[in-house]
């Protein structure tokens, strides 16, 4: 998802027998629903596999804005371009929170900073493809923003603290951002016929990489069962994509849209939809790094941080400078 | 990228009549700018009415290990609590 291919130790879930003494008491809190701590005892690999999952979480937050930043100053209108600001202005918040849970583990968050900006730790496939038109900020907040919510609300029960209350306070901002998105898709879709097409023309551009969102397949991942078995992980990447895609096919219909997809069709008995799998060797190529924005969006977050080192740096500065003074006259 | 801003724990009041509540944390180069970092950050739909921000290091906490010494002196103590007492319905409201 936001987080999507987190490795975490490639060992298989350890039966009660195998746990030490430590472990057996840190799995039966967790099967208890009791929260951990930054300060409680936990397995080295949970602490490690909760910074890369929390770092890709908080860095797909962070690079996110670029995609919707692209037309802040190029939205319609006024009213449009304060919304987009506040939806933009959000999701640096949804980092900070993240970087601030993940910081609690132990790792700093300039270092974190440096894991991005040198490309050892990813974020989300969805934020390497280009927003082409104003129409994708509709299709980015109704599909990317829906995805993500559909990942983040299990959240909200993980096991790790720090985490669950980040996500609390994320999930109350992301319905703004999921609304505003489809508001704009049905404007458009009501409206010419040119705007309508471009409706549709985001929504087919946008749909498979929505789908990718939530990762690879995971019923034979060993990293999944790990995961789940400490409750970072909830559901199960196919379970909540079939629900996105159960959630979104109507939404569309709404709208007198179509997704792209030849082999959707409602299965009367199950009532979920069948639907195809987005193209996993190109999901794979965008993880490498080959997506059609990869390099730009690394760029800018380069630019921005070396850009802003004379800020921080002097701020620093003066605070030193400020606290020297105060202490002189005392 | 050694020079990293300080960490400060951030305490908002949700409306007058309650107290300070911990909302997170964020970084800062000092006390002022913490305070206006966490007006951005965790309050952009009115949450608070104040905020407290104190550097992290600045806090000290009980060792997770130590729950049990901590806290089972009151535990052992249930007579603190007034379902100890059993009085007659009699008695009337009390
Ligand atoms: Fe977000
Ligand atoms: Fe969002």
């Amino acid at each position: 998802m936001y987080a999507q291919v987190v490795e975490s130790t490639g060992k298989s879930v350890k039966s009660p027998e195998e746990m030490s003494e430590k472990e057996r008491a840190f799995q039966a809190r967790i099967d208890a629903g009791e929260k951990i701590e930054p300060k409680d005892w936990m397995p080295d690999d949970y602490r490690k596999t909760l910074i890369r999952q929390i770092g890709q979480h908080a860095h797909s937050e962070v690079v996110g804005q670029l995609p919707e930043g692209n037309w802040i100053t190029r939205a319609p209108t006024l009213e449009r371009k304060a919304i987009l600001l506040a939806k933009v202005q959000d999701e640096a918040g949804h980092g900070l929170y993240l970087y601030c849970a993940a910081e609690t583990l132990g790792v700093s968050r300039d270092d974190l900073t440096e894991q991005l900006l040198s490309g050892r730790m990813k974020y989300s496939s969805i934020f390497n493809y280009p927003t082409l038109t104003w129409a994708d900020m509709g299709a980015v907040g109704w599909l990317v923003d829906g995805a993500a919510i559909m990942n983040q609300v299990p959240l909200q029960r993980t096991s790790f603290g720090p985490y669950s209350r980040a996500m609390i306070r994320v999930c109350k901002e992301e319905s703004f951002h999921q609304r505003q998105g489809y508001d704009i898709m049905m404007k458009m879709a009501n409206g010419t016929p040119a705007q309508k097409a471009m409706a549709q023309d985001a929504l087919n551009r946008l749909w498979y990489p929505s789908l990718m969102m939530f990762g690879p397949s995971d019923k034979n991942s060993v990293h999944s069962a790990q995961s789940m078995a400490w409750k970072i992980k909830i559901d199960s990447n196919d379970g909540l994509r079939q629900r996105f895609v159960d959630q979104t096919v109507p939404q569309a219909e709404y709208l007198g849209l179509t997704i792209p997809d030849d082999n959707l069709r409602l299965d009367e008995e199950t009532g979920h939809y069948e639907f195809s799998q987005p193209d996993w060797s190109e999901f794979n190529d965008v993880l490498r790094g080959n997506g059609p924005c990869n390099t730009e969006r690394l760029n800018a977050r380069n630019k921005a941080w070396n850009d802003g080192a004379w800020v921080r740096d002097g701020l620093m500065a003066h605070a030193a400078k400020k606290a020297a003074a105060k202490i002189a006259a005392e | 990228m050694k020079n990293e801003w300080p960490l400060w724990e951030v305490f908002i009041r949700g409306k007058h009549g309650t107290s300070h509540r911990h909302f997170g944390s964020l970084h800062a180069p000092d006390a002022e700018m913490a305070i206006k970092n966490a007006r951005d950050v965790y309050t952009r739909r009115n949450e608070g009415v104040s905020i407290w921000v104190v550097e992290a290091e600045h806090i000290s906490a009980s060792a997770p290990s130590d729950k049990g010494p901590l806290y089972e002196p009151s535990n052992a103590k249930v007579y603190r609590h007034p379902s100890f007492f059993d009085i007659p319905d009699d008695v009337g409201a009390m």
